[in-house]
């Protein structure tokens, strides 16, 4: 008998939701010490199974049919203290944002002893020995001083160790990881994969995994469940369906997955459109009252570049290597310490005032979060056009250029006079990069602009880019923390660690040739290269 | 922390001079001569006799040395005299200073208790009718006018019901002593109390329900529910801990008024406190007892913006330990 077994299972949205049902008639089973993989983009209704199985569903939505048996009995039917004593015990889970996964208010210790006090199990001394030694599990550094640390003072990466360190506390029989590593850079990802491969292994308890990502999927997943609308339309050992999927949504999730592939370098024009020279950022940070040694932080060091008409060039580096930093630096969000930062030959790195009013429409960003980047009370048309008012276009012919600018990246001008909230995250950023293009700006930044995105929309809004950048000869900083992202759509990267630039050439040599140990690692990182390589066997053997 | 509290004093000390001087300032570009007001008074509205009252009290000096005069004093907490009262202003001040902690505390303490409790019920019961009821009694009293309410609960429980006395500080000839005169000013405390802390209460409700209510959805209420804790210790222990910030910052606002707040109510309940002693102050033109009560109030304020810094630091180690 299987560990777990889900059988016709319907969850029921509330009346008023875009659909009747969140999940539909879905069926699996998962055996001890597996891993299952359930893929789908947001919507899909995978999330909605892990919290139906946890009794955590949001409120208003309810299972509706079908029977979801954890070692021969029905969840569904179990009362909530028979949950409880469930819950942490035999199936734990581990969630998307580790940044906000732990009580900001506790110290470490105490959240990981609460799950021991949660079953009534150990003494105080006892839960908190355990604590030590499962902070030691997951590799966390120096499990003495973590234990007493407070979430705030842990990066991303070690929160999420933490998470999972409260979730194996137990020894739970299955481990539900919803998007576990979604948030993380890919070293830490990768970290993270090796860390849970390694549990599972030890402990042999069974892992129902939820990502987006197919590099994840084929480094990781036994079997493979892909999710559409609430339904499962393909499932089947994981090398199956990498490798000969079956269900057309399956092969277009495959396909949007960005290759590590390279452009060739674009031409350089005799003058450099933007050119930086030895740009440094510093942030003094001053707190704790006029004693204290201020804590300075290098973001960004010596930084020189030149960037040419036409051309992209990529930032790529883990959280913190200051690639937005350097970023926010070039459209003057921050004023560089030193360096020299012209465009078209002025030097725009110190001016205040009106001069840099006018700066401003020659340089534009793409920002990451298209939800929180565009303003929620503003129509599209108001976003679009406020540019081009600030710098005395008239009010008509600023409504007629953002119409246009709406067909420019795929919308229809009706969106004119619609608000963010009535488009979905890809359109969002369509319309984001429309208000970057209204001003005709020589350069646009985009800082992670397709991070926040599903594979199919992300390769979307890439070709969108790419077309544009054909089009309308656009020369942009693309800061990425996705080296396929990068290399599909830059002709030269940057790569960039704790503040300074470690490798700067072609994509083709800084990816294919690697010269630091640090880009390298990078590299290493990056989920499902075995399956690519297996891909690239098929093909061949194809041919 | 000892350095930002240092700081923060430091700090303080420099904004209570600037106060000082504000205040003065104001006080003196009013339209109105203290001495023509108290030889009018005096029926005595000669030349020779206002020379007389503006030497006597320094008023015919340079207006900077006058300032200095006053900063001079008041760093020493020499407040001045009231000429009305034929007293140091301090010593006024001091002489009501209990009555008016004794009220504005006991409706802090009521407001907090009241309002905080009741915020969590109707989180707990979020969209039931409990809810409902909570939640429009905070609204009538958040729109309430004091002095409205103030007027309608005397009349109804001292003047119709009789049930509590309506005006004063303690029964008058009654001499009562040891318990009987607690239980005495407990009962005239009853009514100012409740209506001083009546807006506070509401507002404490609004926030604690609001505060709760969004930290329920946050991440790590889901991952406390994961590691199978009971609901009680979630709402206790994750929930109401980090729901009770804001709460915070309110209260340290309220008991910035903890002195210079109960205008309204001492003066409707005839409470001998310091806000009847301005009230008093200003309708005779007693500049340096309004004065001394503005001091007073403006360092109360400071005094408590600074404890809710700090107790914001105790409760929340993202500030306490931030580098």
């Amino acid at each position: 008998m299987s560990l777990l077994a889900i059988d016709t299972l319907s969850i029921a949205l509330p009346k008023g939701a875009d659909r009747e049902l969140a999940v539909k008639d879905v069926s699996f089973t998962l055996d001890k010490g597996e891993i299952l993989c359930i893929v789908g983009e947001s919507g899909s209704g995978k999330s909605m199974s892990a919290n139906a199985l946890m009794g955590l569903l949001p409120e208003g939505v309810t299972p509706s049919a079908g029977s979801i048996t954890f070692e021969g009995r029905d969840l569904l039917t179990l009362s909530e203290p028979e949950m409880l004593a469930l819950r942490g015990k035999d199936i734990s889970m581990i969630f998307q944002e580790p940044l906000s996964a732990l009580n900001p208010l506790m110290r470490i210790g105490d959240q990981i002893a609460e799950v021991f006090e949660a079953h009534d199990l150990l003494t105080p001394p006892e839960r908190r020995k355990r604590a030590l030694e499962l902070l030691h599990e997951v590799g966390l550094p120096d499990p003495d001083t973590t234990i007493r640390a407070y979430p705030f003072q842990l990066s991303g990466g070690q929160r999420q160790r933490v998470v999972i360190a409260m979730a194996l506390a137990l020894e739970p029989k299955l481990l539900i990881a919803d998007e576990p590593t979604t948030a993380l850079d890919v070293t830490t990802q990768a970290q993270i994969l090796d860390l849970i491969e390694d549990l599972r292994k030890r402990h042999g308890m069974a892992v129902l995994f939820i990502t987006h990502d197919f590099g994840v999927v084929a480094d990781i997943a036994d079997r493979v469940i892909v999710m559409q609308h609430g339904e499962v339309v393909e499932a089947g050992e994981a090398d199956k369906v990498l490798l000969d999927p079956t269900h057309s949504y399956t092969r277009a999730l495959l396909d949007a997955i960005p290759k590590l592939t390279f452009r060739d370098s674009v031409e350089q024009t005799a003058q450099p459109i933007l050119s930086v020279r030895d740009l440094d950022m510093t942030f003094t940070s001053r707190t704790g009252g006029f004693f204290k040694k201020p804590r300075v932080v290098k973001a960004v060091q010596k930084a020189t570049f030149d960037l040419y008409q036409g051309e992209t060039i990529g930032i790529v580096g883990e959280s913190g290597s200051g690639k937005s930093t350097l970023g926010r630096c070039l459209v003057r969000l921050l004023t560089p310490q030193n360096g020299v930062v012209k465009i078209g030959g002025q030097d725009i790195s110190k001016i205040t005032g009106d001069a840099l009013r006018q700066h401003r429409r020659r340089i534009q960003m793409v920002f990451q979060d298209p939800y929180s980047s565009l303003n929620p009370r503003s129509r599209i048309g108001t976003i679009l056009t406020e540019g081009l008012i600030a710098y005395g276009t008239d009010k008509a012919s600023a409504r007629d250029k953002a119409r246009e600018l709406l067909s420019v990246v795929g919308l229809d001008p009706s969106a004119m006079d619609r608000f963010p909230h009535e488009f979905s995250g890809g359109q969002r950023q369509r319309v984001g990069i429309a208000r970057a293009l209204a001003l005709d700006p020589e350069v646009i930044i985009a800082d992670e602009a397709v991070s926040a995105l599903d594979v199919s929309i992300q390769a979307q809004v890439l070709d969108l880019l790419a077309d544009l950048k054909d089009r309308l000869n656009l020369s942009m900083i693309f800061i990425t923390h996705d080296l396929r992202v990068a290399a599909q759509v830059c002709d030269r990267i940057i790569v960039m660690q704790r503040g300074e630039m470690v490798e700067f050439g072609p994509s083709a040599q800084v990816l294919g040739n690697p010269q630091t140990a640090y880009t390298q690692s990078l590299l290493d990182a990056i989920p499902g290269k075995a399956h690519e390589a297996a891909l690239a066997a098929q093909k061949e053997a194809q041919a | 922390m000892l350095g930002f509290i240092a700081a923060r004093l430091v700090k303080a000390v420099f904004i209570l001079l600037a106060i000082l001087v504000l205040n003065f300032v104001l006080i003196h570009a009013a339209p109105g001569d203290p001495a023509a007001v108290m030889a009018g008074e005096a029926g005595a509205a000669d030349e020779k006799f206002l020379q007389d009252l503006r030497e006597r009290f320094g008023l015919d000096q340079p207006f900077t040395v006058q300032l200095w005069n006053y900063m001079k004093g008041a760093v020493q907490l020499d407040l001045g005299f009231s000429y009305r009262q034929q007293m140091p202003v301090a010593e006024l001040i001091w002489d009501r200073l209990p009555a008016t902690l004794l009220l504005t505390a006991t409706a802090f303490v009521i407001s907090i208790v009241i309002g905080v409790a009741a915020g969590v019920l109707a989180a707990q019961t979020q969209g039931t009718w409990w809810d409902t009821l909570i939640s429009s009694l905070a609204l009538l009293f958040y729109a309430t006018p004091l002095f409205w309410v103030a007027l309608m609960a005397s009349l109804l429980f001292s003047v119709w019901l009789g049930w509590l006395p309506g005006f004063g500080y303690q029964t008058i000839g009654a001499d009562y002593t040891g318990l009987a005169r607690v239980l005495d000013i407990g009962k005239h405390l009853i009514l100012p109390a409740t209506t001083l802390g009546l807006f506070f209460t509401a507002i404490y409700m609004r926030m604690t329900r609001a505060s709760m209510l969004e930290v329920s959805r946050l991440d790590f209420v889901k991952t406390a529910r994961a590691k199978g804790l009971r609901n009680s210790v979630i709402q206790r222990r994750h929930v109401l801990r980090n729901a009770l910030l804001p709460v915070i910052t309110l209260a340290g606002l309220q008991a910035g008024q903890i002195v210079g707040g109960a205008v309204l109510t001492e003066t409707v309940f005839a409470w001998p406190g310091i806000g009847r002693l301005m009230f008093e102050a200003i309708s005779q033109r007693d500049y340096n007892v309004i004065l001394g009560v503005f001091f007073i109030s403006a360092a109360m304020v400071l005094l408590f913006n600074l404890i809710t810094d700090i107790l914001y630091g105790i409760v929340d180690p993202r500030i306490r330990l931030a580098q």
